[in-house]
């Protein structure tokens, strides 16, 4: 596996916004995407990660920096001599032109003969699941079937690298789980280097092998999926994925003082946890890593207890904070509204992160 | 006792919100029926009657020589030939509005596709921009087109300075000029519509896909705008066959169309019967055209935007 088969070295874009202000929307980005990954761009909307996206598309140019596939530059070339393919987040179907002649285009454009295009289009029908919709419009599927289709268009081209532009944001929740699978098995079995830019982060945990989190132009965190959740570099990588109770607190003699009182000991926390020698910190604690105990070490009072089904979502005023504890819906005791409870952090996961 | 039972009162009998009563249409519909349909109806009649000895008007005696004397040419001497004027008169009219289409075409696709690159609020000033010939008359539009293609006009005197001659008014150049001038919002604005209706994501889609910059144009934007086109070819060949104006004041008389023999006929030369043969010829070859056309679009699963 080439770790350095897609690098993106230094690259900053600059938009001119109507009023005539200036937004960075690449500041200084570099990062190296191996062969055969698939690989996250995450972020909030205006992060910069469709941009990046757009500029390895060839569809925007950087100010300035390098786009570098296989060892050859591409960032100087126009969007059709690069061997790299995008899925649309709107799809951009052809509305004139068959399932089948949408599929074509992009091989009639490399000369490919005909009996071959048409072998092509038959492999990547069957890639996406689409036998038999040749000779429909566009206008005739389904959204699903639609983003299959443009799926399946960009796949018939054997791309280098396949950039996708939140290609699921348009789907119900349910067929959007379903074709992250499939995107992942896709991804698998071509072994085709997956570029995807998505807002959501549990989209990009699911089919992620690494994600680059975003922020204003800047790349925050580029880790494993398993890293992100559970080591964020500060509060906004550990508040943008997941959820977590972010509690500020101040470094006392063995353990972090929090609101109304208590006291977390040191020894509690994530051993590569950094801790100054005094001042403010943050905390970090993910709701499911919070339990009830009978005499814990953060004690409030229950505000809200919310019924999810799969867990016990129950919202304790800390002080002048609140944090919020996941329970197991089954063999948990369920504590009542406005009842005084102590919670515990398990499994040493709660941790200090830079705010 | 019994009980006094009211029926319910009927509800009145109001359309739905949205739909308005068949009724306000009926007198629209009436007066078309009656403006449209009398003259084409009387146009019909005289071209099979004779023409009055003496005076205008017609003779009510059935004839098809009015047909046949478009076409044929009876000789002092008895023998009848072919007479190629009135074809030529066809001919020349519809050369004149073929080229006017596309000329119009060209210069109007590239200005809706700037126009619609816009944002929203150029676009309406541009579109605004290209109505603004409707609010004035057509007849003062043309006599101002001409003073400017006149010899001694502002393009002739600036020619004049490089001692380039300069004399096309009243001859054909300055006929479809005055038509592609007249004509061209009715192009341009079809394919507006169609244009500000493109998804320019689909371009980008075909850059990405491998298309360069023709390749886009020839294959997504052009396919994608064909409605306007055939909407705009429509707006602009049918009038522009049965215009009069422009080659009445702009050719001088003797660059003749079709509609200028036509209305000489019901004017100076008195021969209503003959003039309307040559306006029902028109007209079929007009409806002939609209088929053709409606009959390409269909053939290609599109709706014909007439507007």
């Amino acid at each position: 596996m080439n770790e350095k088969y897609l690098e993106i070295r230094n690259i900053t874009k600059v938009f001119q916004t109507p009023e005539g202000g200036e937004v960075r929307a690449l500041d200084d980005v570099s990062l190296d995407i191996a062969s055969g990954e698939f690989f996250i761009l995450l972020g909030p909307s205006g992060c910069g990660k469709t941009t990046l996206l757009r500029s390895i598309a060839g569809l925007e140019y950087p100010d300035s920096g390098e786009i570098v596939l296989q060892g050859e530059r591409i960032d100087d070339k126009p969007p059709y001599e690069r061997p790299v393919n995008t899925v649309f987040q709107s799809y951009a179907l052809f509305p004139h032109m068959t399932v089948s002649a949408n599929i074509a285009f992009g091989l009639e454009m490399e000369n490919v003969d005909k009996a071959q295009v048409s072998a092509r289009v038959t492999e990547a029908l069957a890639q996406v699941r689409l036998e038999g919709y040749e000779n429909r419009m566009p206008s005739q599927l389904s959204g699903g079937q639609q983003q299959r289709v443009a799926l399946a268009r960009a796949l018939a081209k054997k791309p280098k690298v396949l950039l996708l532009d939140e290609p699921l944001s348009a789907l119900d929740l349910k067929l959007r789980r379903g074709m992250q699978v499939e995107l992942k098995r896709l991804q698998r079995e071509t072994g085709i280097t997956f570029v995807f830019v998505t807002h959501d982060q549990e989209e990009a945990m699911s089919m992620g092998d690494r994600i680059a989190v975003f922020s204003e132009g800047k790349i925050v965190q580029l880790d494993t999926p398993v890293e992100v959740y559970r080591r964020p570099v500060n509060a906004y990588v550990a508040d943008f994925i997941g959820e977590t109770n972010l509690i500020k607190g101040t470094v006392v003699a063995g353990g972090i003082s929090l609101p109304g009182g208590n006291i977390l000991p040191t020894d509690q926390l994530a051993a590569d946890s950094v801790i100054p020698a005094s001042g403010e910190v943050t905390v970090a604690i993910r709701p499911e890593d919070l339990v009830l105990a009978t005499n814990g070490m953060i004690s409030g009072t229950v505000r809200d207890v919310i019924f999810t089904g799969d867990s016990v979502r129950v919202h304790v005023a800390v002080g002048d904070v609140e944090v919020i504890a996941s329970l197991a819906s089954y063999g948990t005791q369920i504590p009542e509204q406005g009842s005084k409870v102590t919670l515990n952090p398990e499994h040493r996961a709660a941790r200090t992160v830079a705010s | 006792m019994t009980a006094v039972t009211t029926p319910p009162k009927k509800q009145a009998q109001r359309g739905r919100p949205g739909q308005s009563s068949p009724k306000l249409a009926y007198l629209p519909i009436i007066f078309l029926a009656f403006a449209i349909g009398i003259p084409l109806l009387i146009i019909v009649v005289y071209s099979f009657l004779e023409k009055p000895s003496q005076g205008t008007g017609v003779k009510w005696v059935f004839t098809l020589e009015n047909y046949k004397a478009l076409f044929i040419q009876e000789k002092l001497d008895g023998t009848t030939a072919l007479d190629t004027r009135y074809i030529k008169v066809l001919w020349t009219s519809f050369y004149y509005s073929v080229v006017t289409t596309v000329v119009t075409l060209v210069l109007s696709v590239p200005v809706a596709m700037w126009i619609a690159t816009r944002d929203a609020k150029k676009r309406n000033l541009l579109v605004a921009l290209v109505t603004l010939p409707f609010w004035i008359s057509i007849l003062i539009r043309t006599y101002g087109m001409r003073q400017i293609v006149a010899d001694e006009g502002p393009i002739g005197k600036f020619l004049g300075i490089f001692n380039i001659e300069w004399s096309i008014l009243y001859a054909p150049p300055a006929t479809i000029l005055g038509l592609i001038y007249v004509f061209l919002p009715f192009m341009i604005l079809p394919i507006y519509a169609s244009a500000e209706r493109f998804d320019f994501r689909l371009a980008e889609a075909a850059y990405d896909l491998g298309a360069k910059r023709m390749t886009v144009v020839r294959r997504i934007i052009l396919p994608s705008i064909r409605p306007g086109v055939i909407s705009g070819i429509a707006l602009v060949f049918i009038p522009a066959l049965g215009s009069f104006l422009q080659s009445d004041m702009l050719g001088g008389g003797k660059t003749n169309m079709v509609a200028n023999v036509i209305a000489n006929n019901f004017g100076q030369a008195r021969n209503w019967p003959f003039g309307s043969a040559l306006a029902v010829l028109l007209i079929v070859l007009t409806l002939l055209f609209v088929l053709i056309m409606q009959g390409a679009a269909q053939r290609r699963g599109e709706k014909v935007e007439l507007v």
